[in-house]
């Protein structure tokens, strides 16, 4: 891509100094990072900036419903093995947060970028990426987002034709469904422990059969796993014609170890040996305030981010057991879906054992959930009364969206 | 209710279980269990027969293609049709409630059939998508307390003659017609929109069912502490200005 690489035109560079300007505005009025003001301001004069800015750039794009924001990261660590990276690091995904994050990378040799499910595919064209990661899709703020099957479907579409290399989970039957449009996509054995939104075919809507922990296939059209061309087992990644390739991540969990493998394949593509991309990988201990350990009122808490049902089960796979007291936050404003009725997907029996606080816009609705569960609880009014309630030990902290950002602003992450 | 106690059918979790519908079965599980029922779930996914000898059938909601094929195999199936027959109780949530009625729009545009089991005809609506916190007043022959709830749909259900709207909205939208009614019952079978799910947001709904399987007047009263404390706040967050 580097040949086709055209120097910015006075418009596009005018533009991008506008998007600054309203980025630097929004900063100074204190509304976060500005990335998502601050592209909007640079959209605006100029819609083809995102593909002029991207031009000479080799682009990685990231999507899922789960992980986004952590695989963009791992990626970008791989990436810059082989050169410079750009990157929406802040999880800024749509398109203007993008073009924002962008504006920033003109040394730069890859673009790095997460991106909204919603926009994957508009994005996709615009900026000719070489490599697309898809790691999962499931429900997830349906009072808002288009209905999961929709999405896949979207993706699909948006697809077809890419030039790009897919690296797709096998696992997500909503995904395979997504990738298989491309022609050339290599496929990730990534697991997917949430399996309530691929019980009927994407293809046909026949029952999928699941005859075993990993096989699924529809009965009636067929449509079924692909063969993968790495499989993650345990704390490795099975590469068939080599050695397998060892994991080692300071972040926890199996969620984050499919990210790796996924994020390893991506590498890969550039030509980047998965041992050398693992390895950069073991760097990261935390993505925006993700699994960090922070010290707070003499305690020791862990946040921990999960939005959708999906995520709460990957995040209780990977809490210290019992009697680790767990606290849990959940809101229910504009950036988490106003709806709470997800909370009866999520399997909170799962935390029998943990003493459990709830705190949070919602933590009505936590109690009741709770209530139904069987699961003891203490409901609180502030984080600062939950730790101070909760018995001795590390405090596994877990919130959705904006609870998560109420969280860390409380222990000053 | 037979020997083994009380028959809970959750019909199609894989189709109708968008919006948190296993809620509902949780929450008629829980009550009857603090009751000192016997209660057997009863999980019957779309390519298994409906049994026809449970007790209370709870269908939730459902993307457009889920619906249909829903629809489609429990039309085939039959079961759900001869379970009504039998006297059993049937509580619907949105798809579900659509499929209960004589015919809805499916994904396709088309008019599908229903299973006839409620006196409504379901259309797609024109406008914005309803969603939001809605509060109505239950039909006053149920004598149930004031009805709060989350709706997320952009069905349009108009109500024959055949049945009585299940409550009167205060605010939301609900059926979508325009008139204020929001769900529809006809003996035992119940239709609604809200979303919540309806029984953890309203559990005396979920009491309702368990009494008249039971055939009994009143239950022992429970602990409905977090319940109350949960519904005095979406009352108040929904009639507060924003
Ligand atoms: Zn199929």
């Amino acid at each position: 891509m580097a040949e086709s690489a055209q120097p910015l035109s006075a418009r596009a560079r005018l533009a991008v100094t506008a998007g600054k300007a309203a980025a630097a505005v929004s900063r100074a009025a204190g509304r976060g990072s500005g990335s998502g003001i601050g592209g909007r301001g640079a959209l605006k004069p100029d819609p083809d900036l995102l593909a002029r800015l991207a031009g000479h750039l080799d682009v990685v794009l990231v999507s899922a419903t789960n992980g986004k924001t952590t695989t963009t990261r791992l990626i970008a660590e791989a990436l810059r093995a082989g050169g410079e990276v750009v990157s929406n690091a802040l999880g800024a995904n749509m398109p203007a947060g993008i073009t924002s994050a962008l504006s920033d990378g003109s040394d730069a040799r890859y673009g790095v970028l997460e991106v909204d499910e919603k926009y994957l595919a508009g994005v996709a064209r615009d900026v000719s990426p070489k490599a697309i990661a898809l790691l999962n899709l499931s429900r997830d703020q349906l009072d808002r987002a288009a209905e999961t099957r929709m999405l896949a479907e979207r993706w699909r579409e948006g697809l077809q034709g890419s030039k790009a290399t897919v690296i797709a989970n096998a696992d997500d039957p909503l995904v395979v469904w997504a990738a298989s449009s491309s022609p050339n996509v290599v496929w990730v054995a990534a697991g997917q422990e949430w399996k309530d939104d691929a019980w009927s075919c994407p293809s046909c809507g026949g029952g999928l059969d699941r005859p075993d922990d990993v096989t699924w296939r529809c009965a009636e059209c067929g449509f079924g796993r692909r063969a993968p061309t790495g499989v993650l087992s345990g704390d490795k990644v099975l590469d068939p014609p080599g050695a397998p390739w060892q994991i080692r991540l300071q972040l926890p969990g199996r969620a984050n170890r499919a990210t790796a493998a996924i994020a390893a394949a991506v590498a890969a593509t550039f030509g980047i040996p998965p041992q050398v991309a693992l390895e950069r990988m073991q760097a990261v201990a935390a993505v925006a305030g993700r699994y960090d350990v922070v010290g707070y009122q003499g305690r020791d808490i862990r946040l921990l981010l999960a939005k959708n049902p999906a995520g709460w089960l990957e995040t209780f796979s990977l809490i210290d057991p019992p009697p680790t007291p767990v606290i849990l936050s959940v809101n229910a404003r504009g950036a988490d879906g106003t709806d709470t009725s997800w909370l009866w997907d999520v399997d909170y029996t799962r935390l029998a054992g943990h003493p459990i606080a709830v705190i949070g816009d919602r933590r009505l609705d936590l109690a009741v959930r709770l209530e139904v569960a069987g699961v003891g609880f203490r409901v609180c009014d502030t984080l600062q009364e939950a730790v101070q309630q909760s018995p001795p030990g590390r405090i596994e902290a877990i919130a959705n969206y904006t609870a998560f950002q109420d969280m860390r602003r409380t222990v000053g992450n | 209710m037979s020997s083994s106690g009380l028959r809970v059918v959750w019909v199609y979790p894989d189709l109708l279980s968008t919006y948190g519908d296993q809620g509902n079965v949780l929450v008629v599980e829980r009550r009857a269990r603090q009751r000192g029922l016997t209660v057997e779930r009863v999980d019957v996914r779309s390519d298994q027969p409906v049994p026809t000898s449970g007790d209370i059938y709870l269908v939730g909601g459902g993307e457009d293609r889920p619906q249909r094929l829903a629809a489609e195999r429990l039309r085939r199936d039959g079961g759900l049709t001869r379970a009504h027959e039998n006297g059993a109780i049937i509580f619907s949530v949105c798809a579900g409630y659509q499929i209960l009625g004589h015919e809805f729009i499916n994904d396709l545009g088309q008019r599908e059939p229903g299973l006839g089991l409620l006196d409504v005809i379901s259309v797609r609506g024109g406008g914005e998508r309803c969603v939001g916190d809605v509060l109505a007043d239950v039909d006053e022959t149920l004598a149930l307390p004031q009805l709060t709830g989350f709706e997320n749909h952009q069905g349009v259900t108009q109500l024959g003659p055949g049945v009585r709207p299940f409550a009167r909205v205060r605010l939301g939208n609900g059926n979508g017609t325009g008139d204020g009614t929001e769900g529809a019952w006809s003996g035992t079978v119940f239709g609604t929109y809200m979303h919540g799910p309806v029984l953890a947001r309203n559990p005396q709904i979920a009491d309702l069912l368990l009494r008249l399987t039971l055939d009994v007047p009143a239950l022992p009263a429970g602990d409905d502490r977090w319940y109350d404390a949960l519904r005095a706040e979406r009352v108040a967050a929904a009639t507060q200005p924003a």
